[in-house]
């Protein structure tokens, strides 16, 4: 029976992103995947007619340029193009537009206060200055800080060089950024509520977390220290859908010689003698491996593919009490056709962005309630996008893709599974929300996808539908990440690794996390690094 | 409730109607949010009008703000290094502001309308900062930007010029003065100011006046060489001057991102600015700081051998190009001074009058590339500071 | 020509006491001004009804630094120490809390309890050590001191082995619903741990930032609560009456206008009687927003300065009901020698965040979170005899409440209260003779604290040593020269715990012999 050097679990971009990196060290790896497609959270799907859809996730800004250019993803046919602008409609009828123009987004601002509009390049400043000091860390393995070992204490040390030349100010500042609520850092750049509600969604999407949830402003940060071509915090999206990352991927994986099947559910990661064996499919079939490498999140690694009896009862614990809540469902629809919103003017710049239907910061906090009282938000935070607008493979010309990220979104309805009828309720909820500033948006539907955390988990396999496999928390950040002491990529048995999201640096669509471990793997392999280095900025 | 879409486009200056008319090249660049003409016939030439009679620049654009009420001299006094209280109504002050830090945030003229009554001037914006310096005072900032209208009137013929409109007191307008006068039942504001280091006024009017006054002022100027000229003439004039520049010479301290990219006013050859007997201005701890200890940058004029101006170039402390000890901001060759000039900014203790650098050029000469050392001398004075600057009254030259 | 002193101390809270008090100790001729007649600040115990006395503020000693207590040789005089906490069940099925040890939630959780608070204990420990200092700077500038200071706390946090540091360091940024839930399975346990974690807070125990809270109310001695005797005033009283031995000179009713500012520095202040007072050195135990925005006035700092202090968060949330009773109301499955104990209605940890929701949109709790106790069953001082005060501290009561605090509004949030106490305490309405409401705009406009919050301050990892109040101004020492702060506002926050005036008065001697 044929053993591999190494089995991937999972083929998000994650799972392939590391299988491709130990393919191209010259390993015979293979990757599985239980759906029958490839892509985990970052899948382009066929579900109606000739609609394709992003129905995981749906823009693209955090994957790593490095890997980008290392792996020859252009090539293997990724391309992302930015899109620009956004809109925040007010319930009185009014509209806060988020203009690409530099001038233009000023005079916008300054519509609402002139103080504002300049505080934004402040804001700006201060804000890109974190995004620079946690760039560095992106493609470096967090330093365990108990630990005596050269490598760790070289890491702290640059982990504190970085920190440190930054100037005693910009110190405090940081620590305090670190550690605040989103909704207070705007506080303290802007007056105007609906400005501060359109920056703070950035501050709690894909987590629990409220605007005022200390810790949030950190979040805001994880969704602007992307980039697309070296424009800090753009998005964009891939042409053909999220798809085209992981498909991308498997293209580079496999020309790197790996093998990928799909339709393969792993069952048990199979260990003998405190070291893993490879892995028993639900099929039946075992397949053996020197390394196990899995790119689930960490709960459905050690709590269902493992043998409770494998594993450390500390550690059993810790991952038990993980913290990857269910916070945000979507809405995939199809449209016969571009939806008015009269609010705007005509041919507005701003109808290629995203759009928000909340304006104030009491509204974004009062859908968090919600989650806490055990439902979806009745006022929910939606990020709704139309990618079709510049990307004309997804639907056909003239019909639209639209996907609606929409929070709060709960694992359970107090406490219980959601039944389908909640799960159409909480679809009409978003839909009732956009119909407010879009009247013909309702009659031009054509089919919708509802997805609540049950079918984000049941499909994508994100434990809970979180899609950061893991909140972002402080307590779940850095070398806390997934758990403390295992923050370096390396499992609890021999010969296992974790490379999803679940660890540093956590989750969108960035690919560091499959790249620093395959990073660890080679290293404790004794194979030369291949993998890239961060591109760098003085 | 219908909204108006905010301007898409970049804005129009009030004198676009007039700047259209004589444009030539269709050079444009955007200016906070506004089309600015880089130049209008000959940008070589709208430069000798600054030197030889007389040069238009439009300073619409200029960020400006009201700032009146009760508290109006103890904000700006704290807010700025230099003394304040000197500055009598009718008099204008170049002045530079700090963060707590003493890092400049940017430069300005604040003009003393009237008393307790002040335009500040400035090219960046700062609504933000004005507003947290306002905290616990009673006084008013509005921003006046799209409501006046301006033109730095600049050159040998200016006096002459303004002459023309019948300005009473325009005789005995010193430099950094400003007076208030009659323009067609507006209040049409003249200050001897001006970003050129040569003789010069700025005149200032409520938008709605600014065509006709354009047409008064170059009827008024047809027999004196008027010229309305671009931002390429003018920044080589400025240069001359010595004149700083954000975002060519130092950055808002407030928009650096990565540490060390500010500069103090003692870092930008202002001390002269920044008055240590005012017992607090924003930034006097930090400044006392390093003037105690020494400060780490120094901003040059350099006096470049040869004739090939030194853009982007390195500036060493020897010939053999190691270890360079700073970066030049600003550099051109100077038509009326002949001479090879640059502004740079150059670590300490490098960089003292006198001091001999070497900068390391690289010049293009029919798609070939050239490097050159050159040796560069650290200068006191401005490059371009003529006595018709401070006569007044002014000569009519 | 003003009368001078070595050193002004602005307020009389008890923190001022300490500072002021150290002052005189270390050879400095103090004068100690205070608004209200009494000494004591917050720390203070009034009649609030005919023959009825009660702390007004803080009823509970938990968190005096035993250094405070050594270095003025302070003894305070308690009528109770070790009190247990009753975490109130509407069936009489309460949890006992004292130590270490619970009662009442099953042998489970009384030993997930147990390690929970030792656990606690070991990181209150070490906090401790940096809640008795003056926070080290960072950056160039910081003295060659703070930088063994900061190497010292790295060193401490490995001294505690590998796997505590690890937790500790997964903990400190954590909140406390996400702790109580994975550490107990009865919730009465878990509410009566959630509201220890965001009393005097704009908190929910859902809010990371809540393990920090919760182990700075440990830091010191473990929260064992006492009851000073005489109320919370005894212990100002104390604290007065050790500064004036040490020579300090206290003078009460005398409100301060502004602290003077000559040339660029402190040079005393001046009374709102016109009475003026020489000093180089002004210590405020004021707030920093009252001191900066108010006596100082912005005009004498910088800009981002003032901007930091402007945008200090300073929404009180915590109201006090005082109640006199004409005997004392019954509980079931209270026995009766236990009414000295602290009582709480948290029955779980939903139950305070819920409470919390209503305070982030300036409404008061619909269903408040309670710390009850009857002060006068221990010390029957304060009551005409057989009669009883209540003391009850209620969460949350925002500052800011939407429709304003008025009579009307002061009169629902009782209503609510007694609504809410009725299911406990069924027979208390009928022993009510007097009532009393302080809410946060009452305690800022009769103990002149910014937003009557507690902490002069929220009390966050955001505003917590480095960044106390803010960055570059936590070692006590304001960026004008010859003025300090005293207060809670300061490292390390607020609590009857007289740190932030022993930090500073030992930062300012210091500072002072270098000079």
């Amino acid at each position: 029976m044929k053993t591999y050097d190494a089995i991937v679990v999972g083929a998000g971009h994650n799972g392939l992103t590391n299988a491709a990196y130990l393919a191209k060290s010259g390993l015979d790896v293979l990757c599985v995947e239980k759906n029958e497609y490839i892509g985990g959270a970052s899948v382009s799907r066929n579900l109606y007619k000739d609609w394709i859809y992003s129905n995981c996730s749906y823009v693209c800004s955090l994957l790593r340029p490095e890997i980008y250019r290392d792996l020859d993803l252009a090539r293997h046919g990724l391309q992302v193009t930015p899109y620009g602008g956004g809109t925040v409609f007010m319930e009185n009828g009014d509209y806060l537009g988020n203009y690409p123009d530099h001038e233009v987004h000023y005079r916008e601002y300054a519509r609402f206060s002139k103080a504002d509009a300049d505080a934004y390049e402040r804001y700006s400043a201060d804000t890109m200055r974190q995004c620079r000091f946690i760039r560095d860390f992106l493609l470096r393995t967090p330093p365990d800080p108990t630990s005596f070992k050269p490598k760790d204490l070289k890491e702290l040390a640059h982990l504190g060089a970085r920190f440190f030349e930054m100037g005693e100010q910009r110190m405090y500042d940081t620590i305090r950024f670190w550690t605040m609520s989103v909704a207070e850092y705007l506080d303290e750049y802007f007056e105007t509520d609906v400005i501060k509600a359109a920056l703070s969604g950035s501050g709690i999407i894909g987590t629990a977390l409220g605007i005022h949830s200390p810790g949030t402003a950190y979040v805001l940060l994880h969704h602007y220290m992307g980039e697309v071509d070296g424009n800090m915090g753009a998005w964009g999206y891939a042409r053909g859908g999220m798809g085209a990352v992981a498909n991308s991927l498997a293209g580079a994986f496999q020309s790197y010689g790996g093998e990928l099947r799909t339709d393969a559910g792993v069952e048990q990661i199979t260990v003998k003698g405190g070291k893993v064996t490879g892995v028993a499919l639900s099929s039946g079939e075992e397949i053996r491996a020197r390394i196990v490498v899995s790119a689930m999140d960490v709960k459905r690694t050690f709590l269902k593919c493992m043998d409770k009896n494998d594993l450390d009862e500390d550690f059993y614990h810790r991952v038990k009490h993980f913290k990857i809540r269910g916070s945000s469902g979507k809405l995939n629809i199809a449209l016969d056709g571009m939806p008015t919103f009269p609010a705007l003017p005509k041919d507005s710049p701003l109808l290629d962005g995203d759009m928000h239907f909340i304006d104030s910061m009491e509204r974004m906090e009062r859908a968090y309630d919600d989650w806490k009282a055990g439902t979806w938000s009745k006022d929910p935070y939606v990020d709704m996008v139309i990618p079709t607008v510049c990307d004309p493979t997804m639907a056909p010309p003239g019909k639209h893709f639209m996907s609606c990220f929409v929070q709060y979104c709960p694992a359970q309805i107090e406490g219980r599974d959601w039944t389908d009828e909640e799960r159409d309720q909480f679809g009409q909820t978003v839909i009732d929300q956009i119909s407010e500033y879009s009247p013909d948006f309702k009659d031009l539907i054509l089919h919708v996808e509802g997805r609540t955390p049950k079918e984000i988990d049941n499909e994508a396999g994100l434990t809970e539908g979180n899609i950061f496999h893991g909140e972002l928390t402080m307590d779940q950040l850095l070398f806390n990440r997934p758990i403390p002491g295992y923050a370096q990529y390396r499992g609890p048995v021999g010969g296992l690794y974790m490379c999803g999201s679940s660890t540093h640096p956590g989750g969108g669509v960035m690919a560091a996390p499959g790249c620093n471990a395959a990073r660890e793997i080679l290293a404790d392999l004794k194979r030369p690094d291949i993998t890239p280095v961060n591109f760098g900025d003085d | 409730m219908s909204v108006q879409e905010v301007e898409q486009g970049r804005l129009r200056s009030p004198f676009y109607p007039r700047q259209s008319e004589l444009d030539r090249l269709n050079l444009w660049h955007e200016w906070k949010g506004f089309s600015s003409a880089d130049g209008f016939f000959d940008t070589g030439l709208e430069y000798f009008s600054v030197r030889n009679s007389t040069g238009v620049f439009d300073i619409s654009p200029m960020t400006k703000y009201r700032i009146t009420g009760p508290d109006s001299l103890d904000f700006i006094d704290r807010l700025v290094t230099r003394d304040m209280q000197k500055i009598r109504p009718g008099r204008v002050a170049y002045a530079a502001w700090c963060d707590d830090q003493g890092q400049v945030i940017d430069d300005g003229t604040i003009f003393h309308l009237r008393e307790g009554e002040y335009r500040l001037c400035s090219q960046e914006r700062h609504m933000s900062w004005f507003r947290a310096a306002a905290i616990g005072m009673d006084v008013d900032i509005a921003d006046e930007t799209l409501d006046i209208a301006a033109l730095a009137v600049q050159g040998p013929t200016s006096y002459s010029i303004l002459r023309q409109l019948d300005i009473p007191g325009l005789d005995e307008l010193k430099p950094f003065g400003l007076l208030h006068a009659d323009f067609e039942g507006s209040e049409l504001m003249v200050s001897r100011t001006g970003f050129t280091g040569d003789l010069g006024y700025e005149i200032w009017i409520e938008t709605k006046q600014a065509v006709p006054l354009w047409d008064a002022l170059f009827e008024a100027g047809r027999l004196y060489g008027i010229r309305a000229i671009g931002t390429a003439a003018l920044d080589l004039a400025r240069i001359e001057a010595g004149f700083i520049q954000a975002y060519s010479d130092f950055l808002p301290a407030n928009a650096t991102v990565r540490p060390g990219r500010s500069r103090s006013p003692l870092e930008l050859g202002l001390d002269w600015l920044v008055d240590f007997k005012k017992p607090v201005f924003n930034g006097r701890r930090a400044l006392a700081k390093e003037k105690r200890r020494g400060s780490t940058w120094r901003l040059v004029k350099l006096d470049i051998e040869g004739n090939k101006p030194a853009h982007h170039s390195y500036i060493y402390p020897a010939p053999s190009g190691q270890k360079e000890v700073g970066f030049i901001t600003s550099a051109a060759w100077s038509p009326v001074c002949k001479q090879n000039i640059a502004l740079g900014s150059v670590r300490t203790p490098h960089g003292k009058p006198g001091d001999r650098l070497w900068v390391e050029i690289y010049y293009q000469r029919e798609m070939h590339w050239s490097r050159v050392m050159a040796e560069a001398t650290v200068v006191e004075q401005p490059f371009w500071n003529p006595a018709r600057r401070r006569a007044t009254p002014p000569g009519p030259y | 020509m003003a009368e001078r002193y070595d050193a002004i101390v602005v307020g009389a809270g008890h923190n001022g006491l300490v500072c002021a008090a150290l002052l005189a100790k270390g050879g400095k001729k103090v004068l100690v001004l205070e608004a209200n007649e009494r000494v004591g600040g917050a720390a203070v115990t009034r009649e609030f009804a005919d023959g009825y006395s009660v702390s007004s503020c803080a009823h509970l000693l938990y968190q005096l630094q035993p250094q405070v207590e050594k270095d003025l040789g302070l003894k305070p005089a308690l009528v109770a120490s070790g009190l247990h906490t009753v975490a109130l069940a509407k069936d009489g099925k309460h949890v006992r809390i004292v130590g270490n040890e619970v009662s009442g939630a099953g042998q489970d959780d009384a030993d997930s309890y147990r390690r929970f608070h030792a656990r606690m204990c070991r990181y209150a420990d070490l906090l401790k050590t940096y809640v008795n200092q003056t926070p080290p700077r960072l950056g160039r500038d910081a003295p060659k001191g703070d930088m063994l200071t900061l190497a010292r706390l790295g060193f401490d946090l490995r001294r505690l082995g590998r796997t505590e540091m690890r937790e500790f360091l997964r903990l400190i940024g954590m909140n406390i619903y996400d702790e109580v839930v994975e550490r107990f399975g009865s919730q009465l346990l878990r509410g009566a741990i959630s509201l220890d974690a965001v009393t005097g807070t704009h908190l929910g125990p859902r809010s990371p930032n809540t393990i920090l809270t919760y182990l700075y109310r440990l830091a010191g001695r473990h929260a064992e609560l006492c009851q000073p005797a005489g109320g919370m005033g005894g212990i100002a009283e104390a604290l007065a009456e050790r500064a004036r031995s040490f020579g300090a000179v206290i003078r009460t009713g005398m409100p301060v206008r502004r602290i003077v500012v000559e040339n660029g520095r402190a040079a005393g202040v001046e009374c709102e009687n016109g009475d003026a007072f020489s000093s180089w050195l002004v210590v405020s135990n004021a707030d920093p927003k009252t001191t900066i925005m108010k006596l100082v006035g912005t005009r004498h700092v910088e800009t981002g300065f003032t901007h930091r202090i402007h945008h200090l968060r300073m929404r009180g949330n915590v109201a006090k009901l005082h109640l006199a009773l004409d005997g004392l109301p019954s509980m079931s499955g209270v026995d009766k020698r236990e009414y000295g104990d602290r009582f709480i209605i948290a029955p779980d940890e939903n139950y305070v965040e819920r409470a919390f929701n209503h305070a982030k949109y300036g409404e008061t709790s619909a269903s408040p979170v309670f710390e009850i106790t009857f002060p006068s069953f221990r010390d029957t001082s304060l009551a005409p005899t057989g009669k009883h005060v209540m003391s009850a501290i209620v969460q949350y009561a925002p500052y800011a409440l939407r429709e304003g605090w008025s009579e009307k509004s002061k009169k629902a949030f009782i209503d609510t209260c007694m609504q809410v106490m009725a299911d406990y305490l069924p027979d208390l309405a009928g022993r009510v003779t007097a009532t009393e409401l302080l809410t946060p705009a009452d305690i800022e406009s009769q103990f002149h604290v910014t937003g009557g919050h507690w902490h002069h301050g929220e009390l966050a990892l955001d505003a917590f040593l480095f960044t106390r109040p803010v960055g570059g101004a936590a070692q006590y020492a304001m960026p004008l020269d010859g003025l300090y702060l005293c207060g809670a506002g300061a490292h390390p926050g607020g609590g009857v715990s007289g740190a932030a005036g022993r930090n500073a008065a030992r930062q300012i001697l210091k500072r002072e012999k270098s000079v």
